[in-house]
């Protein structure tokens, strides 16, 4: 038997060797750069603690006023119905888009084009003022005041709402364009209409690409709702700007409003993680860690044994 | 037999652009026939397969399907453009299987398989279920009905893909390279399942680069080369005495 011949026929029948053993790189900066954050971040906090013109006490005596919790329902409610339209709206008009009808793909061009080139302010501005345009609307001898029909709250959810379908009808397009042409093809050569095609199949696979934008799309929203000041809608942000206005104490007041932002945006990310990872299913073989694994991951790494140096093989006396 | 053939070209042309694919394509398929067409890449085969089922409209000449015109109707000496819905119908009888499967990824095999009997035919979900049963058993998969195509091998999904275009009940079949994209030992398993489906007397149009097919299979063989059938006939006849120079060409190098 020649040398190359009994290498790996050797180890092949015998024992498998011991498992690797190392004393890991030492991350010697890691450990610095942290320590000088965290002196940083304690700095920052202490700065804004000891603040000798802010009040703290007004901080917490409105973070839980009823007020405040009114202004937060508001939010979430203009958030959510906001979202609901630019949603459904979005799916439609990037259907329309891509649809072989140049009526309908040029209807659907302009309507991005004109809402996602205006201000939010100025649309929810804009239909809170519908009645400077449109004083009536009805038929015949059936007509309402258009300021009766259109409240603020409408006003602040159709401004919020229309512009948002311009961008989600964006996003969308673009989780369309990702399905492989292939799908549409064989979808169509089983006697499939473009609709049904849309609905059945490519809408379905396209969301793994639409959902996490849409989170971002959401949180973004969430803020941007405050821009329904504008119409005097009473949420979050307008609560604590009036009340900022009323006692003087605007900086603690905004303070509080952003102490519930960050709060509810929180919340909203960590459920998109979860979103996100459950439409990852089936896509890739094994689901990335959460951020709790990790962590844990983290804190045990450094001090985890080695998998155990047993030989996968029993030895046998044979081989000894 | 007295009935027409199942497809007839007259003078088909097609171009992408500038490039001409096919030159003026004349061929009949019979009822019940086989035929495989075999060539070189970019000799217009697979496009030929598409025009049939209108994936891919025809700039000159006629294509009939079981005697009617593909994607338009003809009064007078004036042709019409079909509406989408005739479009739809008349593909729903025309099952296409293709070189990459094109399985929905997100729907199960049997989901796969009934998803155009309901949703195109608007059959009951028990009867149609009951029959995607019975064609996915028939292309040897019974154990694979709850699983997604990506848990299946090449050649199963190919499998899940024919069973698919059988569950419309088609009365032709095109397949477009099905074992081109398939591990050598997988195509085989394929290649049964087509065996199966002629010999039962499904009417079929073949593209392929399998020749063993093509001999015991098939019924005609097509060489097809720069958007022009060069040479047809019996298989046996067309493999071992080419009459054309560019088909022993050809043949020399697959064989």
């Amino acid at each position: 038997m020649t040398e190359i011949a009994s290498g790996p026929s050797s180890s092949q029948g015998g024992r498998r060797p011991e498992a690797i053993k190392a004393v890991p790189v030492r991350h010697r900066w890691r450990w610095v750069s942290a320590a000088l954050v965290l002196l940083f971040a304690f700095g920052a906090i202490y700065t804004v603690a000891t603040a000798p013109l802010l009040r703290w006490q007004t901080f917490s005596e409105y973070l839980f006023q009823g007020l405040i919790f009114d202004g937060i329902r508001l939010t979430l409610v203009l958030t959510v119905a906001a979202m609901v339209i630019g949603i459904v709206l979005g799916i439609v008009l990037a259907v329309m888009r891509l649809s072989p009808n140049p009526v309908m793909s040029a209807l659907a061009w302009f309507y991005i084009w004109f809402f996602r080139g205006t201000p939010v302010l100025v649309q929810i501005f804009f239909w809170f003022n519908l009645a400077i345009i449109l004083p009536y609307v009805g038929v015949g001898g059936f007509r309402v005041s258009t300021n009766l029909l259109i409240t603020a709250v409408m006003a602040a959810i159709f401004g919020l709402g229309f512009n948002e379908a311009a961008y989600m009808a964006e996003i969308v397009r673009a989780g369309i364009i990702s399905v492989e042409h292939g799908q549409t093809e064989a979808a169509q050569a089983l006697g499939m209409t473009r609709l049904q095609v849309m609905r059945r199949i490519v809408l379905p696979q396209a969301m793994r690409v639409i959902i996490p934008p849409t989170g971002n799309e959401t949180i973004s929203m969430l803020k941007t709702t405050s821009l329904a000041f504008v119409a005097s809608v009473p949420e979050l942000f307008t609560r604590a700007d009036q009340i900022g206005n009323f006692n003087f104490r605007y900086v603690e007041l905004l303070f509080v409003a952003s102490f519930w932002y960050l709060l509810m945006t929180s919340v909203l990310t960590v459920g998109q993680y979860y979103l996100e990872r459950y439409f990852a299913r089936g896509a890739a073989r094994e689901l990335p860690p959460t951020p709790f694994q990790r962590f844990r991951r983290l804190l045990f790494t450094y001090r985890m044994p080695l998998p155990a140096a047993e030989p996968a093989v029993p030895v046998t006396s044979e081989h000894r | 037999m007295a009935a027409g053939p199942m497809v007839k070209a007259e003078a088909v042309y097609k171009s992408f652009g500038r490039l001409e694919v096919l030159r003026g394509i004349d061929l009949e398929v019979a009822p019940r026939e086989v035929m495989c067409v075999i060539g070189p890449s970019g000799s217009g085969k697979s496009t030929f397969l598409r025009c049939i089922n209108h994936l891919e409209k025809i700039d000159a000449g006629r294509l009939y399907v079981d005697g009617e015109l593909v994607g338009y109707t003809q009064r007078g000496d004036r042709l019409y453009e079909l509406p989408d819905r005739e479009v739809c119908r008349k593909r729903s009888e025309i099952g296409m299987v293709f070189q990459r499967f094109n399985l929905f990824p997100h729907m199960t095999a049997l989901e796969n398989v009934i998803e155009a009997p309901l949703h195109v035919k608007g059959e009951g979900r028990s009867a149609a279920a009951e029959r995607g049963r019975k064609l996915l058993e028939r292309v040897g998969l019974a154990e694979k009905m709850d699983a997604y195509p990506n848990q299946l091998s090449g050649g199963q999904q190919q499998r899940v893909a024919i069973a698919r275009a059988l569950a419309m009940q088609p009365k032709l079949m095109l397949f477009d390279e099905p074992t081109s994209a398939l591990d050598p030992e997988l195509v085989g398993e394929v290649l049964d399942v087509m065996r199966g489906l002629a010999a039962d007397g499904m009417t079929m149009i073949v593209v392929t680069h399998e020749m063993g097919f093509a001999r015991e299979a098939g019924d005609t063989l097509v060489f097809m080369d720069g958007g022009v059938i060069v040479e047809a006939g019996k298989p046996r006849d067309v493999l071992a005495n080419p009459s054309h120079e560019r088909t022993r060409l050809f043949l020399s190098k697959v064989l």
